[in-house]
C-alpha cells in the first residue's frame, strides 16, 4: 500500500487521511492499519502532522491545524471561547472526521455544555452515543485537602474511557481549576509534566485549556505550560467603544511556519468564526467575461454591457444620492434573472425597503419569500450599533451561505466601521470583498461619504482600491436645485464612459440622462433644460440666418449671370462695329492710291523721281 | 456506622503515604466499627469514573450523610478529623 504522505496535510486531505487512519484502526492485526498510524503521528519522521480543527480561520492560520499526536494549549480570559473552540474542534473531529475525543470537563458540567452546544447546532447527545465522551472532573466545593495528591487517578480513568472509545484527540477544559487545587508551583510543574508525557506517550491530539494570566496565588504555571506545549494559541476579548472585539493569535507552534498575526474571529451561530486572512490561497471562482445587469440600462452602456460577474462593486455618495436604489435596482435585476440574491441593509429593515424601493418602480416584494413559496431574495436588516464588524461578517456570511447567494448586496457597507469597529471595520469589508470573491458572489457595497465632492471619493473603509467598479453619486447644488450625478471612478476591465450623467429617479425606475456640458461646467435639472431650450432657439435663428443669406446670395448670383450675358452681346456687337470699321478704313486708302496712279499715268509722270520729304512731312 | 472508601493509585508515594495515615488513625482514633474499602483505581478504574474520583489518594466517607471527600496523603490531621466528624472524640 502507497500512499504519498506530504508533512502537513491539510484540510480536505487531513480529513481524508484521518478517515483512512480511523476505519483501519478498527481493523484488528491490519499491518496496513499500523502503518498508517506510525505514519499518520507524525513521530517516527519527526514531521509535524495536522489534525484539523475543523474552524476554517484557525486551520488557515496554523496552516493546517492543531499538532497531530502533540499538545496544544489555549489561554485566554474568562469568556474569551475556550470551551467553544476546543468543542467545536471535537465535534468536527466525531461528526466529520469520524474521530473519537474526549471532552475533561474540570469547569462546567457536561449537561450544561450540552445544552450551550446546542445553541450551535451541535446535537451532542447523538454524538455522545458513539464519539464524544464527556469526563466529568469538577473539584467538589466542599473538597478538603490533607497533603499531598495527584492526577494519577484521573490519567487512569482516562486510559480506560479510551480503551473503550478508541479515542484519538482529547481535550482539557480548564487546567488552571485543577491546578489551583495543588497549592504550590512544585506540583503544578510536576502534574503539568505528568500529564504532557501521559499525552504524548499516547500520541493524542490534545488541547489544554487555561485562563492566562497569573493565577490567584501569584504564580505563573501558564508559562511553564507555554514552554512544554508544542502549539499555543492566545485568544483575547476586548471591548473597544462599547463594542466586543475578539481576536486569535498564534503563540508557538514547533517545527511548521504559522501567521503570527492577531486574527479576529467572532462566535456566531455556528460557533466559532476565525477571519480567514489569506490572500489568494483558495481557488477563486473562475473569472469570467459575463456581464451582470445594474439594472439601469443605461448604466449597463456606460459600463460595456453591465458589472462583470463576480466583480465587487462599490457605489458611494452623500447621504440621499440614490445609493440604495442604484443597490435595489441590482436586486431586483439579479432576482429577474432567477439569481439568489441577499440583501443587507444596515438602514431599513425589509417592509421599509420594499415600501421605498416601490416608490421607484423597483418591486422587491415580487422576489420575496410569500407563503411556501420562496423568494430568490432576501433582506437581512442588520443593526451597526449591535455588535462588532466581525459579528456582522460571520452573520453575513452565513446567511448568504444559506440562501446560496449568487448576488449579494451589503447597504451601506460602511456601517462595519462604525462605533467601536473604526480599527476592524475595514479589515473586515476587504474579507467579505475577498470572500465573495472566492465564492464568485457577485458583491454591490454602498458606502456613505460625508463629503459630497468628488475630488475627495475617499472611502472611509479604504475599500475602493480592492473593489473592481466604483461609481460614484454626488449631488450638484445650483440655481435653488439639488440634482444627483453619476460618474464611474473606475471600472476594471471595461472600457467605461468618462461622464458625468444625471441621476433621475421616478416612478418608473432610475434613468440616466446626458449631463448638459456648457463653458466647461456640467449642467443639471431645470438649469441643463432652461440651456438646453436656450440653445435650442439660438440654434434656430441661426439656421434661419443662413437660409436667408443663401436665398440673397442664389438671386445675386442669377442676377448677376443674366448682366453677364446682356454684356457679352454689348461686346459682341462692339467688336463687330470695330471690325467693319477697320474694313472700311482700308478701303478706303485702296481707293485713294488707285486714284493717285491713275492721274500719275495720266500726267506721264517720271514713275522714279523722288517724292518731295516736305510734302511726305 | 462510618463507612470510608480510600482511593489509591497504585503504589504511587502519596497513596501509599495516604494508607499508612488512614491505618494509623484507624488504630488511634477509630475504637468503635467502622468499614474500610480500599479501591486501586489503576486496577479498577470504572470505578474512578463511577464515583468521579480523579485526584488521588482521595478518602470518601459515605456514612454518617453528608458525603465528604479528602484528598491528599492525609498527613494533615486535623482537618482529616473534622470531616470525619471526630473532633469531639
Amino acid at each position: 500500500m502507497c500512499i504519498s504522505r506530504g508533512c502537513a496535510l491539510s484540510g480536505e486531505w487531513g480529513a481524508y487521511w484521518n478517515m483512512v487512519a480511523n476505519m483501519l484502526r478498527f481493523l484488528p492485526g491490519s499491518a496496513a492499519a499500523e502503518e498508517l498510524m506510525a505514519g499518520n503521528d507524525g513521530q517516527r519522521s519527526g514531521e509535524i502532522t495536522k489534525a484539523p480543527t475543523g474552524i476554517e480561520g484557525l486551520d488557515e492560520a496554523t496552516r493546517g491545524g492543531i499538532p497531530q499526536g502533540r499538545t496544544t494549549l489555549v489561554e485566554g480570559g474568562p469568556g474569551a471561547g475556550k470551551t467553544v473552540l476546543v468543542l467545536q474542534s471535537l465535534v468536527h473531529a466525531a461528526r466529520d472526521l469520524n474521530e473519537p475525543g474526549i471532552f475533561v470537563a474540570f469547569e462546567e458540567h457536561s449537561t450544561q455544555i450540552e445544552v450551550n452546544a446546542a445553541g450551535f447546532g451541535w446535537d451532542l447527545p447523538t454524538l455522545r452515543r458513539k464519539h464524544l465522551f464527556f469526563i466529568d472532573a469538577q473539584p467538589k466545593s466542599d473538597l478538603i485537602q490533607s497533603g499531598d495528591f495527584d492526577l494519577r487517578g484521573l490519567l487512569a480513568a482516562l486510559d480506560a474511557t479510551i480503551d473503550r472509545s478508541k479515542a484519538r484527540r482529547i481535550a482539557f477544559d480548564s487546567i488552571d481549576v485543577v491546578l489551583a487545587l495543588l497549592g504550590d508551583a512544585a506540583s503544578e510543574r510536576r502534574e503539568i509534566y505528568r500529564l504532557h508525557e501521559w499525552l504524548l506517550a499516547r500520541s493524542l491530539t490534545a488541547v489544554i485549556t487555561s485562563k492566562s494570566g497569573p493565577d490567584r496565588a501569584g504564580r505563573q504555571p501558564i508559562a511553564f505550560m507555554q514552554f512544554m506545549v508544542d502549539c499555543a494559541l492566545s485568544l483575547e476579548h476586548r471591548v473597544v467603544q462599547t463594542v466586543s472585539q475578539r481576536s486569535l493569535r498564534v503563540l508557538k507552534y514547533r517545527g511548521t511556519e504559522f501567521n503570527e498575526n492577531e486574527v479576529p474571529f467572532s462566535i456566531g451561530p455556528g460557533g466559532f468564526d476565525v477571519a480567514s486572512m489569506q490572500i489568494n490561497a483558495q481557488p477563486r471562482a473562475p473569472v469570467g467575461h459575463e456581464r451582470l445587469s445594474s439594472g439601469v440600462p443605461r448604466l449597463d452602456a456606460m459600463l460595456g454591457g453591465g458589472y462583470f460577474r463576480g466583480a465587487s462593486i462599490l457605489v458611494t455618495g452623500a447621504p440621499g444620492t440614490a445609493k440604495s436604489s442604484l443597490c435595489a435596482a441590482f436586486a431586483d435585476a439579479a432576482c429577474r434573472r432567477g439569481e439568489a440574491t441577499l440583501l443587507v441593509s444596515f438602514d431599513s429593515d425589509a417592509s421599509e425597503i420594499v415600501r421605498n424601493t416601490g416608490s421607484i418602480g423597483i418591486r422587491l416584494d415580487r422576489h420575496l419569500t410569500r407563503g411556501r413559496r420562496a423568494g430568490l431574495l432576501q433582506i437581512a436588516y442588520a443593526r451597526a450599533v449591535i455588535g462588532s464588524a466581525e459579528t456582522h461578517l460571520t452573520r453575513i456570511i452565513e446567511i448568504a451561505r444559506t440562501h446560496r447567494a449568487r448576488c449579494m448586496v451589503i447597504d451601506p457597507v460602511s456601517a462595519l466601521s462604525q462605533a467601536g469597529n473604526s480599527a476592524t471595520g475595514h479589515g473586515v469589508a476587504e474579507r467579505l470583498i475577498d470572500w465573495a470573491k472566492d465564492h464568485g458572489i457577485t458583491l454591490l457595497c454602498s458606502s456613505l461619504l460625508a463629503a459630497a465632492a468628488p475630488d475627495v471619493e475617499g472611502t472611509s473603509l479604504r475599500i475602493s482600491t480592492i473593489a473592481d467598479t466604483w461609481v460614484h453619486l454626488h449631488y450638484l447644488v445650483r440655481g435653488g436645485e439639488r440634482n444627483r450625478g453619476l460618474s464611474i471612478v473606475k471600472s476594471r476591465g471595461t472600457a467605461h464612459s468618462n461622464q458625468v450623467r444625471e441621476l433621475l429617479l421616478s416612478e418608473r425606475g432610475i434613468t440616466l440622462a446626458d449631463a448638459y456640458i456648457a463653458g466647461g461646467e456640467v449642467l443639471m435639472g431645470t438649469l441643463r433644460w432652461e440651456r438646453e431650450q436656450a440653445d435650442e432657439t439660438a440654434r434656430r435663428e441661426v439656421d434661419l440666418a443662413e437660409r436667408d443669406s443663401r436665398r440673397n446670395l442664389l438671386s445675386e448670383e442669377a442676377d448677376l449671370v443674366v448682366r453677364l450675358a446682356d454684356l457679352q452681346i454689348q461686346l459682341d456687337s462692339k467688336r463687330a462695329k470695330l471690325d467693319a470699321l477697320g474694313r472700311a478704313v482700308t478701303l478706303r486708302r485702296d481707293q485713294a492710291a488707285t486714284r493717285k496712279s491713275g492721274r500719275q499715268s495720266r500726267r506721264g509722270a517720271d514713275a522714279d523721281s523722288p517724292k518731295p520729304r516736305h510734302v511726305a512731312r | 456506622m462510618l463507612k470510608l472508601r480510600l482511593y489509591i493509585a497504585g503504589d504511587a508515594p502519596n497513596s501509599l503515604r495516604a494508607l499508612a495515615n488512614l491505618k494509623a488513625l484507624c488504630r488511634d482514633s477509630l475504637a468503635s466499627v467502622h468499614e474500610l474499602e480500599i479501591v486501586d483505581v489503576l486496577r479498577d478504574p470504572q470505578r474512578a469514573l463511577a464515583d468521579g474520583v480523579f485526584l488521588t489518594p482521595t478518602l470518601v466517607k459515605f456514612a454518617p450523610a453528608p458525603e465528604r471527600r479528602i484528598v491528599g496523603s492525609l498527613s494533615d490531621l486535623p482537618p482529616v478529623l473534622d470531616a470525619l466528624g471526630l473532633t469531639g472524640a
